[in-house]
């Protein structure tokens, strides 16, 4: 195994003691876990502090705009049939919170970083990667995202001449524009339910033909790439014809999709898709999210939608009615604070669900949801849309902050 | 114009529906069709020619690149000036807004030309994004409470002579220009920065060109009381920001 055989400079070693003891002081003042402040600290004392400790790691980076935490954990327990690893499993995926990942995990072999797709070109040329998978892009806090194609103009040029190999979403368009620079690519039919983000061909603003699952510019040619690895229903199609079952405690659509790009970088790395698969079962809830938790009387589902991409992919996930619906919306900092994105979301698809409306913004859901004509109720807080719904299973879809706060609240 | 049914055209979903900018569609449709007034709507892609037949036409806002496409395609297309030459109402937000004028600075940095429905020429600010909730009294002309609505936008756009501004700012920077104004309108064409977007929180805009369209003084009611804890939030928010 790769271990740190060549041991840190003390400088290194400086600063990573100092950000554990930045980080120590911070979970003692009730903080959180202090991984961002320890990083931060450590970087100072050391600016190539997050090269030095990836030196020593075969690395691989997740970004997207959804399923990067998720895609993370599936990849991480794939990859430790092969060896100790070292993931930012809670999602602190900027640079301090990277660094102070790596920090912790003086053993490993392998490095598994989901990346903040802002950060995600820098980070790539600090760690030299070995491998980066690509999952989507899509609208997402519209008041201080980069625009999305933009986003993907920036990839592509971070990414151009890579020596990693890129594990990329042949089914998106955005995607794929950003990784067609790679000289190395594996592409990958991992699907895309959301599209209203690519109909302008990335490269020459042609309106795109999307006939079926194929996307092509009429215009320049810019076309889906033909892929190696592909999603097929709850299969996973290697590139020799062989179908593996994909069997998750996760549910939904883009969790298959997420292991399907998973099974293709853990076979990068030498790990049979079989071995992968088997150990992304394990994974049962990933920081809070899909975890079933009782609450007065209820089991109630805790599902994370930050964005339309997102609703659309959960609303396909959730149990039909007579199920309760919760929607918890925020607009805080972390959420973005336009809501106007609630609008690119297809609420008719709850007609029939019970649907509670809770959260910071419940009154821009209610008009919404009144546009929308479906029947729904605007409670105060979680304890009262809780009790108006009868006991068993409900569903609560909660965007970044609203979702903290149901985790909060339920004890999880 | 027929008189029991509305022709709604959605302009550019694929280029100009960054922000949310079907809701606008939505609620025109929906305060239609509680009146029992039958709603064909009509999306548009940017590959496809604009009807001249409609009776309200909506643009939306979006990102630089696909705002110089668009103005590209409708310029070439021709559809959407013929329709309001056949007296069609039109309603644009922001990058939407900035194609209806003379001129907007593309993406590229460089003078892009507009359609000319409105008098005005947009350029872009230096600072900061304009972002947040606004709130803004509209001309007394149009007989409408106040405008509420979120702006996120870097826009600066002058008013020409025959362009009255759509409202005047309580809070918030609207055309950017610093002289208070919000939006632009001339005869059945208007324009906004607005977000929200703009008809979940002023339904009676949705009303008015409803109304214009019809070309009837009035609609029966229907129940606003959603919309009215909305506008009451987001007004007291506008006022004093959290």
């Amino acid at each position: 195994m790769a271990g740190n055989s060549e041991p840190l400079s003390p400088r290194a070693k400086l600063a990573v003691t100092a950000g554990r003891a930045a980080a120590a002081v911070s979970r003692a003042a009730g903080k959180g876990s202090g991984s961002v402040i320890g990083g931060k600290v450590a970087l100072r004392f050391d600016p190539d502090l997050l090269a030095r400790l990836a030196r020593h790691l075969d690395v691989v980076l997740v970004s997207a705009t959804n399923g990067k935490t998720t895609t993370t954990r599936l990849l991480a327990e794939a990859l430790r049939a092969g060896g100790p690893v070292v993931s930012n499993a809670l999602g602190a995926n900027m640079p301090a919170g990277i660094t102070s990942a790596l920090a912790g995990g003086s053993d490993a072999r392998f490095g598994v970083i989901e990346v903040d797709e802002k950060y995600l070109a820098g980070v790539a040329r600090d760690v030299s990667p070995k491998a980066i998978a690509l999952l989507n892009l899509s609208r997402d806090q519209l008041d201080r995202a980069a625009e999305t194609r933009m986003l993907a103009e920036k990839w592509r040029e971070g990414l151009a001449g890579s020596e990693a190999i890129i594990v990329a979403n042949a089914d998106d368009p955005l995607i794929t524009w950003a990784a067609s620079s790679s000289p190395t690519v594996v592409w990958v039919a991992a699907g895309q339910s959301w599209k209203d983000d690519a109909w302008s061909c990335p490269s020459c603003g042609g309106v795109l033909q999307r006939p079926g699952d194929d996307w092509y510019c009429g215009e320049c040619g810019f076309r889906r790439p033909t892929p190696t690895w592909a999603l097929s229903g709850d299969h996973v199609v290697d590139p020799y014809g062989v179908a593996w079952p994909i069997q998750l405690q996760l549910p939904g659509r883009a969790n298959k999709s997420n292991a399907a790009v998973s099974a293709a970088v853990a076979a990068a790395f030498g790990i049979d898709p079989k071995v992968a698969l088997e150990r992304m079962y394990k994974v049962q809830a990933v920081a809070g999210r899909y975890d079933v938790v009782s609450f007065l009387q209820r089991d109630l589902r805790l599902l994370l939608a930050k964005n339309p991409a997102g609703w659309l992919e959960t609303f396909s996930l959730i149990d039909g009615p007579p199920t309760p619906v919760i929607l918890s919306v925020n607009a805080r900092g972390a959420d973005g604070t336009d809501t106007s994105w609630l609008w690119d979301v297809d609420y008719t698809r709850l007609a029939g669900h019970p649907i509670l409306v809770i959260g910071d913004r419940k009154m821009d859901l209610a008009v919404r949801l009144e546009v929308a004509n479906l029947q729904f109720r605007v409670c105060a807080n979680l304890d009262e849309a809780v009790r108006s719904a009868p006991p068993g299973r409900i569903e609560a879809i909660a965007n970044y902050t609203a979702f903290q706060d149901l985790r909060r609240r339920v004890g999880n | 114009m027929s008189e029991s049914s509305l022709r709604l055209v959605w302009v550019y979903p694929d280029l100009l529906s960054t922000y949310g900018d079907q809701g606008n569609a939505l609620v025109v449709e929906r305060r239609a069709t509680q009146r029992r007034v039958p709603v064909t709507r009509v999306d548009v892609r940017s590959d496809q020619p604009v009807p001249t037949s409609g009776d309200i036409y909506l643009i939306g806002g979006g990102e630089d690149r696909p705002q110089r496409l668009a103005a590209e395609r409708l310029r070439r297309d021709g559809g959407l000036n013929r329709a309001v030459a056949n007296g069609a109402i039109v309603f644009s937000v922001c990058a939407g807004y900035q194609i209806l004028g003379h001129e907007f600075i593309n993406d590229l940095g460089r003078p892009e030309p507009g359609l000319g429905l409105l008098d005005v020429v947009s350029t872009r600010g230096e600072g900061e994004r304009c972002v947040g909730d606004v709130l803004a009294d509209i001309d007394p002309q149009l007989g409408l409470p106040p405008l509420t609505g979120f702006e996120n936008h870097q826009g600066i756009t002058h008013l020409g002579r025959t362009a009255r501004p759509l409202a005047r700012l309580r809070v918030g920077k609207g055309n950017g220009t610093g002289d208070g104004t919000e939006g632009a309108f001339n005869d059945t064409v208007f324009g906004t920065y607005m977000h929200g977007p703009v008809m979940a929180r002023n339904p009676h805009i949705a009303d008015l060109l409803i109304k214009l369209a019809l070309d009837v003084n009035a609609l029966p009611p229907v129940d606003d009381q959603w919309y009215d804890a909305l506008r009451a939030e987001r007004i007291a928010a506008a006022v004093q920001p959290a």
